[in-house]
């Protein structure tokens, strides 16, 4: 019979602290927050911290901010634009992957959990490690690749139907929620480039401007790259920005066909 | 102390600090002129907050209707209220269609007109024919989302060239030897190391500070890092008291909605449902310049006419526009108003409030990044080694005041200009003089003490009382009774810098210390912009000061010089630049400033 080990810190201990609510708070709400320190030597732990919602704001990344302002500034997460476009707090909340400062309070029943992004490695508490998502993206070279000079002293055209091809497309804030929600992501994110990055393959395959197509479709005629796909659609449901990897994935797999005749 | 950290050394010819639209363009021209570059950022390149710029970026392209690099140069001239230096202005200006071009190029996906070409609009400020209007469509766009849309494809292009990048390292200090820069120091984030990087240029490409205010539409990490570093380092900064007010952040959030909401037909009213602008700005109305709209709006506010329970905000009307080019044109601000105001843009007005944005001030620099300073009596003196870019600097194209969609377009056209200097200067591969033993002093000896500081004050508490008394005291009215209050204020609330103390003590992702050091970055350029602001005894642009309501050119058409030294401030001035660039402009003689 198999025999499996646990890799170290995956368990989680039972050691973790609870902050109570300051005294007379009426709108009470606990957040349940992973928590990690590698400096420590300890396995991870669950805090619980309870926070008067009549004094936070309305966002999951309100909370996270107050606990780290008020109760406790060891609390390490990433966070900058606070609305959605820089893609800095994906993380896992009530279970599913999104933006901490889209995520309303209001719309989680009960104890809000927040974890870092699901299969990544934890760098500390809810900061996980983006290296190798980041590699992915390089290594479909994400840029206008093109053959024809470029014109001089104007704009190359592109109508408004070609450029609207791209709607849905170019809107990506590399949050890597949809990725890291992907359960072949999570089996094979060595090899698969996962549905952000097959996204942004995407992405430059429709923009009219390109003329790399041949090149491009061939990097990802793969089993893995691209084939590991199984249109679980997990990451067309958690995407914060309302964008559809799946449906790019797809759109990729029927040029594959398309080009083979 | 400096014993206990190691150092890991690097080599480069160049280094830029900051990977926003302005360091990247910089780091990008710097690699592509041969030299060995290192860009460091605090946060992944995409993350940075050029990244939320939405209406477009200036251009006089001219796709939609007739234009003129000179017609641009004239409302950036007015919208600066006559305080920015007109030979950088017209480098902007001249320079900027082809620096959108080059966007293309790279891949940006701006809108298109019918004709295929960049689709552009019109935004406050920006007329046709030297200001006598019609209003010109000179904002090039990707629907509202064109700071995203630049950032990543300058991103894209930096892959393909030979950058180094140091992502999630946070520059500490500059290496100054005898005045010069020769590097900096920083910490890598991810495990805690050190890093020395010795260089020959160094960019400061670190954006604004506009978390020293409560509220603004600027990300948590807009902290002034370079301001900070500059500051230290004994660099005078410039024009601080101008802060641009956003007319239109969203009540309560503080998020961003564009001025291109406006450009494409939205107008502001009142609690009596009327169109106010029309009053203070006649001709304009609600595509006045920013300053001039947030003090409309200010005042409307201040004589009962505002709107909700407690009369404090304004309304947002895009309810009138057509659902398909509200789809279209505004999908980013739609999609943020129904976020963070409940507001379906297409029935409801969005209750909207003038937040702070923009330092029109920074690090003073000339029109090819160098920075400058007020030496032995030349005011045009160059600091060796320094340059800065975007939103850290001061060149100044943006005087008193921003024209929106005129951000964009500088930190391409200098991140540019920098990287032209730093390849026409410097040969690639030039030997690097010993440095002194201690270069990483000042640096390691700031991150040790905030490490194990045990004060009583904790670090979110010493700024939110900056953040507070910024957004009392340096607000859009000003009178020398509240600046007076401002400064024994946020004096007193720099003392207790000495009084910190932070819980983590770790190295690895260790907020709370970088948190620590930011503020340490901002505190020092709140300190400055109250000072700076109580020392300007006139109204220009977004400085209004209610003693002094007229402009003074007079005696106050100079740059505001002030240096942070030891806890106290040194305040000068610094003449602005009465000339152009070429004789193929004149010099634009100031006038009164009637939108």
């Amino acid at each position: 019979m198999a025999e499996f080990s646990l890799p170290a810190n995956s368990k989680i201990s039972s050691a973790g602290k609870r902050y109570p609510a300051p005294a007379g708070a009426k709108n009470v709400r606990a957040f349940k927050v992973y928590r990690w320190n590698p400096d420590d030597g300890a396995n991870p732990r669950y805090d619980t911290y309870e926070l008067d919602l009549d004094e936070t704001g309305p966002m999951v990344l309100d909370a996270l901010i107050k606990i780290k302002s008020e109760v406790d500034s060891t609390l390490t997460f990433r966070r900058s634009c606070r609305e959605g476009i820089c893609g800095s707090c994906s993380m896992n909340i009530d279970g599913l992957n999104t933006l901490a400062c889209t995520q309303a309070i209001a719309d989680i029943k009960g104890e809000v959990r927040v974890l870092p992004l699901p299969h990544m490695e934890v760098v500390k508490d809810l900061v996980p490690d983006f290296k190798h998502f980041y590699a992915q993206y390089a290594s479909i070279k994400p840029w206008l690749q093109t053959v024809t000079p470029t014109p001089s002293g104007e704009e190359r055209l592109q109508s408004v139907e070609d450029r609207s091809k791209l709607d849905g497309l170019y809107e990506c804030i590399l949050c890597a929620c949809c990725s890291t929600a992907c359960p072949s992501y999570w089996w094979n994110s060595d090899k698969f480039l996962g549905p952000a990055i097959l996204l942004q393959a995407y992405r430059w395959l429709a923009d009219s401007r390109d003329e790399m197509t041949g090149e491009r479709l061939d990097q990802l005629e793969d089993p893995f790259r691209l084939y590991r796909c199984h249109t679980i659609m997990n990451c067309s449901n958690v995407c914060p920005k309302g964008l559809n990897p799946a449906k790019a994935i797809a759109e990729i797999k029927l040029m594959m066909v398309e080009r083979a005749g | 102390m400096a014993e206990a950290y190691q150092i890991i050394d690097h080599v480069y010819d160049a280094v830029v600090v900051g990977a926003g639209g302005s360091g990247l363009r910089a780091a990008m021209g710097i690699a592509e002129a041969g030299l060995k570059t290192a860009c460091i950022t605090k946060v992944f390149p995409t993350r940075s907050h050029t990244v939320a710029a939405q209406g477009g970026i200036a251009a006089s392209l001219g796709n939609m209707g007739p234009d003129h690099w000179t017609w641009h140069m004239y409302d950036t001239v007015k919208g600066s209220d006559w305080l920015g230096d007109q030979d950088a202005i017209e480098y902007l200006c001249r320079e900027a269609p082809a620096a959108v071009y080059e966007l293309e190029h790279f891949g940006v996906p701006f809108s298109r007109t019918e004709a295929g070409r960049i689709y552009q609009r019109p935004f406050g400020g920006m007329m046709q024919n030297m200001g006598e209007g019609p209003p010109a469509q000179r904002t090039c766009a990707a629907a509202d989302r064109t700071g995203h849309a630049m950032l990543h494809a300058l991103y894209q292009q930096s892959l393909k060239y030979a950058t180094d990048f140091y992502i999630e390292y946070f520059a500490i200090d500059l290496i100054m030897v005898d005045g010069e820069c020769r590097g900096v120091i920083a910490i890598n984030m991810d495990d805690g190391s050190i890093h020395r990087f010795r260089s020959h240029k160094t960019v400061l490409a670190t954006g604004g500070y506009g978390r020293c205010y409560f509220s603004a539409t600027s990300a948590h990490t807009s902290t002034g890092d370079g301001g900070g570093m500059a500051i230290r380092a004994g660099v005078a900064m410039q024009d601080m008291e101008f802060v641009q007010f956003h007319p239109t952040g969203i009540y309560g959030a503080g998020v961003l909605i564009t001025e291109g909401a406006r450009g494409e037909g939205g107008y502001l009213t009142n609690s009596q449902g009327e169109r106010f602008m029309e009053r203070y700005a006649p001709s304009a109305k609600d595509l006045a310049s920013r300053d001039v709209v947030s003090r409309s709006m200010a005042m409307e506010m201040r004589e009962g006419r505002g709107v909700g329970k407690e009369g404090d905000h304004i309304f947002l009307h895009l309810n009138h526009i057509d659902p398909a080019v509200l789809h279209e044109r505004l999908p980013g601000i739609s999609e943020t108003a129904k976020v963070f105001a409940g507001v379906d843009v297409t029935r409801e007005p969005i209750p909207v409030t003038p937040t702070v944005h923009y330092n029109m001030g920074g690090i003073p620099t000339n029109y090819h990044g160098e920075v400058v300073t007020l030496k032995d009596g030349d005011p045009d003196a160059v600091v060796q080694g320094l340059f800065a870019v975007g939103e850290a600097a001061c060149v100044s194209v943006h005087g008193a005041n921003r024209l929106g969609s005129n951000s964009l377009i500088d930190l391409v056209v200098f991140g540019r200009a920098t990287a032209h200097r730093i390849g026409e200067t410097l040969k690639p591969g030039t030997a690097h003089a010993p440095l002194p033993k201690d270069s990483a002093d000042l640096a390691l000896g700031r991150l040790d003490g905030f490490r194990h500081s045990k004060g009583g004050s904790p670090t979110s508490e010493v700024r939110l009382a900056m953040q507070k008394t910024m957004q009392a005291n340096a607000a859009v009215f000003r009178t020398s009774e509240i600046l007076d209050e401002g400064t024994r204020k946020i004096d007193a609330i720099y003392q207790r810098m000495a009084d910190i103390g932070i819980a983590d003590r770790s190295l690895v992702f260790n907020t709370d210390l970088i948190e620590t050091m930011e503020l340490d970055n901002m505190i020092g350029q709140a300190v400055l912009t109250m000072h700076m602001a109580q020392a300007r005894h006139e109204s220009r642009g977004a400085h209004m000061h209610e003693d002094y309501p007229k402009r003074d050119d007079e005696s106050f058409m100079k740059h505001s010089l002030g240096w942070f030294r030891d806890g106290s401030v040194e305040l000068a001035q610094r003449p602005v630049h009465e000339y152009t660039l070429t004789s193929e402009i004149q010099y634009i003689k100031p006038k009164a400033r009637v939108y």
